[in-house]
Parts: structure tokens; sequence; C-alpha cells
């Protein structure tokens, strides 16, 4: 699997996911600057999380018109893969890539810890080696991850199997509508997750349970 | 010309930094305080001199970038 990791000014997730994807793929990802005109040929595209452009106007607001955006655009109507993580997930929102909103967390307070997600959905490329229902623990690292988007839209994500993972019953960090914790968009190439998978690839850091995604990535993409 | 963009959540979309703000003045003293709500303002300066083209123009503006239209709505003022 060829990917790429685009690198915001304020990124600061960059590098993990360069790692994850570095060791479970076994590819060195490419690294390109949000002021570069093209993505290079790959198959999954990561906006990794931090603080593109200081979050100034609205987290991820100032990036979603980043010149390389233009081209993410057009690959993910392609059909390439798109994963946002965190502040990439912002970005895509902002990007009109994924539905809805991420806003200040219902309790106004940055929220770092682990938290304990639901895979609602394994009919996915970046979910196949997940089992419906199977719990896993992601690092969350966020002050807006409040998910908001109207009741049609919610619903609508629901009965299209769209709402891929969800903060277990009682796990709710920042207050999200629906408990939803990622979404994918309609043609199921672009997902969008606050939690950070990337940050639970290596025992060091307390949880594993992400490999899987980048498993199932490589093996829907390789 | 000179313009004041607005932008403020929609109504119905939870605002808690408006309810923080809110209970912050209650505990000052302040008891006539209900509902607070909180936005955004930016100015802009325009080379435009024709206003229904300045308006327009801010439109987009907003709708392109500075309002999230998913939460949050905008009024626009202009000033000469």
């Amino acid at each position: 699997m060829r990917s790429a990791v685009i690198v915001f000014p304020a990124s600061n997730c960059d590098r993990d996911a360069h790692d994850a994807l570095a060791q479970l793929s076994g590819r060195e990802p490419h690294m390109v600057w949000h002021g570069d005109s093209d993505v290079p040929d790959v198959d999954l595209i990561v906006l990794p999380g931090g603080f593109a452009y200081g979050d100034y106007l609205r987290c991820g607001a100032m990036a979603a018109h980043s010149h390389i955006m233009r081209d993410i655009k057009r690959k993910a109507e392609q059909g390439i893969a798109v994963l946002g993580i965190c502040n990439g997930f912002q970005i895509l929102t902002e990007a009109g890539l994924l539905p809805g909103a991420l806003m200040r967390n219902a309790d106004l307070k940055f929220v770092c810890r682990p938290v304990e997600l639901v895979v609602e959905e394994s009919q996915s490329g970046f979910t196949r080696k997940y089992s419906k229902g199977e719990r896993v623990r992601f690092p969350v690292a966020h002050g807006e991850g409040n998910y908001f988007a109207d009741e049609a839209t919610l619903d609508r994500l629901e009965g299209e199997g769209r709402v891929v993972f969800r903060y277990a019953p009682g796990e709710n960090p920042n207050g999200s509508a629906r408990d939803i914790a990622g979404i994918l968009n309609e043609k199921r190439n672009v997902l969008g997750l606050m939690p950070h998978p990337e940050r639970a690839c290596d025992p060091l850091l307390g949880s594993t349970t992400g490999r899987a995604l980048f498993q199932s990535l490589i093996e829907s993409l390789t | 010309m000179k313009a004041r963009v607005f932008v403020t959540l929609k109504n119905g979309v939870l605002d808690p930094q408006g309810k923080a703000i809110g209970h912050a003045l209650n505990n000052l003293g302040f008891g006539s305080v209900g509902e607070v709500r909180q936005g955004k303002v930016i100015d802009i300066e325009l080379t435009e001199k024709d206003e229904q083209a300045a308006r327009a123009n801010l439109k987009q503006m907003c709708e392109k970038l500075l309002a999230n239209t998913v939460i949050e709505k905008y009024e626009i003022e202009l000033r000469h």
C-alpha cells in the first residue's frame, strides 16, 4: 500500500501516522507539504492530527482551503482512500468531504485520555479486519470533537451504516451526537474519526487495537 | 467601504461557551442575565464602491469560509 501523510503548519501527529504506516505497511509514506499542488500517486491519503493553522477561525477551516486540498478532493472523488484523524476529521468536514461539524467539547475541557470505542461497521475498507461490535481502545486528544449534524443527516448516517466508530456507553468524552466517534462518506472511501488509531499501534503506547485499521487498509488497497 | 460580519451559532445549536459566560455573569451578581450566546465579529475593508456588489461578495465569503453554515449563521453590516 502506497500512502501519503499531509503535513500542515502545526500538524503534530504526522510523525505518528508516518511511523504506524511505515511499520505496518513496510513502505515509507510520502510526507506531503500542504502548499504542494499534487499528492503523489498513492492508495491512501492521511490527514493527521494537530492544530493546522493554529485552529484560526475554526478548527480545520483554513486547512480545508489550503493548496493541496484541491487535489485531495479530486482524488477522493476518484475513490482514493482518505483517512482524517482528529484535526484531519475536522478538516474533512470543513472541506465538505464529510457531513456535519465538530464543535467545542460540551464541557469546554480539552480531553486527553484513552477511550473505549465500539466498531459499529466492519463492512468498509478501513475496518474489515475488525468484527462488528468489537471494542477497541484509542487515545483522544482534542478540545473540539463534539460531533454535530442535523437529525436527518444523523439518521441517514446510521441508516447507511456510515457510523463506523461510536464511543462505548458512558465513554463519550465530548458530547458528540449519538456517541459518534467516526463516520464514512457516501462512497465509503473517506473516513474521519476523532480518536487516534495511529497512537494505538505500539505496545509501548498502551494499546495495539489501532493496528487492525491500518491492516484493513493494507489488505483492501494492496 | 468597510464591512462587519457577525457569525453566531444557529438557534438550537448548543453553545457551551455562552452558557459558561452566563454562569459567570450570574456569579458576578448580574442576576438579570438569561441566556447568553457567543459569536465572532470580523471586520473587513473592501475596495469595492458598489454596495450591492460588496454585499454579494461578502455573502460568498461567509458561505465559503467565514461561517460554517452547518452550525453557524451570519449577518453582514456595511459602513461607508
